[in-house]
C-alpha cells in the first residue's frame, strides 16, 4: 500500500492538487492497480531486447522550417489563451 | 448504406441538403434522451451539403462519401469548433486547425453533423467519465454504450449519423461498436494520421470509423488513411479503395482461435455466440485452427503501465497557461509553493475528472525515479513479447478471431466504483493496440436480457497493414447473416 506521503509526492510531480480525502481515495485506488501489475513479476525478461519483433519505419526527415499560420491563425491560437498581455501569453513568475 | 445513398444523390432522388436535414431531425428527436452529441453543427453541415448539391447540379461526378452525414468524436480538432475531449479543462477550447482526418473528410465531401460524447480524454470503457453528459445505449437506455467512443457508436446505431469517427487506444472503437451492434474498425498503427487528435497514449492511439456495415466502414477508412507529413508514424496507403476488396469470398482463409481467449472465464452466452460465428466462418469455406498467444494474460497489466505513462506526459500540456481552464485564486495551499505552481495544481485539480487524475498519477509513478525499470521498462519488454506472439501466429493463420468484449453492455454505475473492474472490459482488445495490428468488431449476435436483445460483437485481428483481409472476412460474414 502506498503511503500518504508517496501519494502526495506523486500528485505534486503530476501537478495535481489533492484534498486530504482525495489522497486517501487515490492511495487505495493506485495501490489496487499496482498490485495488479505484480502479474508481470513472474516473467523472466533478462534476455529480451526491445524493438526487434516487427520491422518498423525509421524516421522521416523534413526541412527545419517554421510554418506561418497567418494572422487569422495566430488570432485563433491566441483566443484560447486565458491571460495575455500585448499579444503575448502571460505567465506568472516562476520564482 | 452509403452506396445506396450515393446512388440516390446521383439520381437526384434526394438532395444532400435534404439528407442532412433528415439526420439533423433525428438528432433533434432522439439526442435529448440518448446524449450522443456534445456539439451539433447544423449550419456548417447544411453549408457543406449545399456545396455537394451544387456540384451535382453542375453535372460533376461525386465521390461515394460526398454529401454523406457523419459525426466526429470530440477529441479531434475541427477549425472554429469547440473541442473538449469531454473534459472541463477544455470547456472553452476552440480548435484553431483541422485534424488531418477532418481535412481528409472535408476534401472527400463528407458532411460533418457534430462532435460526439466520450469518456474524458478517451479514458474509460462506458462513456460515464464524460464531464458533460451521460450517453445511453439505444438498445437499452438503462445500459452504457461502451467507451470511450460511446457517442460515436450511439450516433451510428441510433441513426443520428451514417458513419462516425472514433479513436481506439485499448478498445475504444471496438468495445462500444460491440455494445451498440455496429461495425468498428481500429486500423493498423500508422495507417491513419493522428495529427489533430488530442493525444492520450501516442504509441497506441489510432483513429477509425464506425458504420452500419463493413462496406461503409471500408469506404470511410479508405478516405481517412494514408501518409501524412504531420504524423511521422504514418505509412503510404497508395490510395487503396478497401471497399473494392470486399469480394465475399473467404474460401481457404485460415482463422486462428487463441485458446487464451476462450477460457473458462468467458461469459457462456458470449461463448455460444462465438462458437456459432466460428461455424458460420467454416460454412463460408474458412479453416479454423486453435492457436496460442502465450503472453495474452500479461496484456492488460502491460497496457495499464504503458498507457498511463504516456498519458502522464501527454496531459502535462494542460497547464492552464496556453489554453483551457485557468484558475488563479492566489491561495497558496502548499506552503512556499509559489503562485505559478498553484495555478498548475488548481487548474488541473478542477479541470480533470477522477479517472484522468488516477491515470496521470499512475503514469507519473511508473515513470518516476526508482520505479522506471520495474514498471515502464519491463512493460516495454513484455510488449515486445506480445508483438512476437503475433509474428508467430501469422506464420500459420491469416486472421485471429475472438469476442470483442467479455460481456454485453452493462448497467450504468456497474463498474464505476472499482477501476480494475472497468479495466477488465478491455481484456480482448488491448492486444491489438500493444502489437499495433488492425482489428475490427462486427455484430455477431445478441444476448437476451430483461427482454432486450443486447448486441455482442466479434473481433477479427489481422496482420500489420492488412485491413483488407479482416474487412473481407467480416463483410463475408455479414452477407451470410
Amino acid at each position: 500500500m502506498l503511503s500518504v506521503e508517496e501519494v502526495k509526492h506523486i500528485a505534486l510531480l503530476a501537478r495535481i492538487g489533492l484534498t486530504d480525502t482525495e489522497v486517501e481515495k487515490y492511495r487505495k485506488d493506485l495501490s489496487g492497480v499496482l498490485d495488479f501489475f505484480k502479474e508481470l513479476e513472474s516473467l523472466d525478461l533478462s534476455g529480451e531486447s526491445l524493438g526487434t519483433a516487427v520491422p518498423r519505419k525509421t524516421n522521416d526527415y523534413r526541412e527545419d522550417r517554421a510554418e506561418d499560420f497567418g494572422s487569422a491563425g495566430k488570432q485563433a491560437i491566441m483566443e484560447n489563451v486565458p491571460e495575455t498581455k500585448d499579444g503575448y501569453v502571460k505567465v506568472k513568475s516562476v520564482f | 448504406m452509403i452506396r445506396e445513398l450515393h446512388e440516390k444523390l446521383k439520381k437526384g432522388e434526394v438532395t444532400a441538403v435534404a439528407l442532412t436535414e433528415e439526420y439533423l431531425r433525428v438528432i433533434e428527436e432522439k439526442d435529448g434522451e440518448l446524449g450522443a452529441y456534445l456539439t451539433v453543427l447544423g449550419d456548417d453541415a447544411r453549408r457543406a451539403a449545399a456545396l455537394v448539391d451544387e456540384k451535382i447540379a453542375r453535372g460533376e461526378e461525386i465521390d461515394l462519401l460526398e454529401g454523406i452525414p457523419g459525426a466526429i468524436k470530440d477529441n479531434m480538432c475541427m477549425t472554429g469548433t469547440r473541442t473538449t475531449a469531454a473534459s472541463k479543462i477544455l470547456d472553452n477550447y476552440i480548435a484553431p486547425y483541422d485534424a488531418s482526418v477532418i481535412r481528409k473528410l472535408k476534401e472527400s465531401g463528407a458532411v460533418i453533423l457534430g462532435k460526439t460524447n466520450m469518456d474524458e480524454f478517451a479514458m474509460g470503457s462506458s462513456t460515464e467519465s464524460s464531464a458533460y453528459r451521460q450517453t445511453k445505449n439505444p438498445i437499452d437506455p438503462t445500459r452504457v454504450p461502451g467507451g470511450s467512443s460511446g457517442g460515436s457508436a450511439v450516433a451510428v446505431a441510433a441513426g443520428e449519423a451514417v458513419f462516425a469517427l472514433g479513436s481506439d487506444t485499448g478498445g475504444s472503437i471496438r468495445q462500444p461498436a460491440s455494445f451498440c451492434g455496429v461495425v468498428g474498425l481500429k486500423p493498423t498503427y500508422g495507417r491513419v494520421s493522428r495529427s489533430g487528435l488530442l493525444a492520450m497514449a501516442s504509441s497506441l492511439d489510432q483513429i477509425g470509423p464506425f458504420a452500419r456495415t463493413v462496406e461503409d466502414a471500408a469506404i470511410v477508412f479508405s478516405r481517412i488513411s494514408g501518409y501524412d507529413p504531420k504524423d511521422v508514424t504514418t505509412a503510404e496507403s497508395d490510395g487503396k479503395r478497401f471497399e473494392d476488396c470486399l469480394t465475399g469470398d473467404i474460401r481457404g482463409l485460415k482463422i486462428g482461435l487463441p485458446k487464451e481467449y476462450f477460457s473458462e472465464s468467458l461469459d457462456p452466452r458470449v461463448r455460444a455466440i462465438a462458437q456459432e460465428a466460428i461455424r458460420r466462418f467454416e460454412s463460408l469455406g474458412a479453416e479454423t485452427v486453435e492457436i496460442s498467444l502465450p503472453h495474452a494474460r500479461y496484456a492488460l497489466p502491460t497496457y495499464y503501465i504503458i498507457m498511463p505513462s504516456e498519458v502522464s506526459s501527454n496531459l502535462a500540456r494542460f497547464d492552464g497557461i496556453r489554453y483551457g481552464l485557468h484558475i488563479d485564486d492566489r491561495v497558496e495551499r502548499i506552503p512556499g509553493s509559489g503562485t505559478l505552481l498553484e495555478t498548475y495544481l488548481d487548474s488541473r485539480a478542477y479541470g480533470f475528472g477522477e479517472e484522468v487524475k488516477r491515470r496521470i498519477m499512475l503514469g507519473t509513478y511508473a515513470l518516476s525515479a526508482g520505479y522506471y525499470d520495474a514498471y515502464y521498462k519491463k512493460a516495454q519488454a513484455v510488449r515486445e513479447l506480445i508483438r512476437k506472439d503475433f509474428a508467430d501466429a501469422w506464420k500459420s493463420v491469416d486472421v485471429i478471431f475472438s469476442p470483442t468484449a467479455p460481456e454485453p453492455a452493462f448497467k450504468f454505475g456497474a463498474k464505476t466504483d472499482d477501476p480494475l473492474k472497468m479495466y477488465l472490459s478491455d481484456i480482448y482488445t488491448v492486444m491489438a493496440n500493444l502489437a499495433g495490428v488492425p482489428a475490427i468488431s462486427f455484430p455477431m449476435g445478441t444476448v437476451e436480457e430483461e427482454g432486450k436483445p443486447l448486441p455482442v460483437g466479434g473481433q477479427l485481428m489481422g496482420k500489420w497493414f492488412d485491413e483488407e483481409t479482416i474487412l473481407r472476412a467480416a463483410d463475408a460474414y455479414e452477407r451470410r447473416a
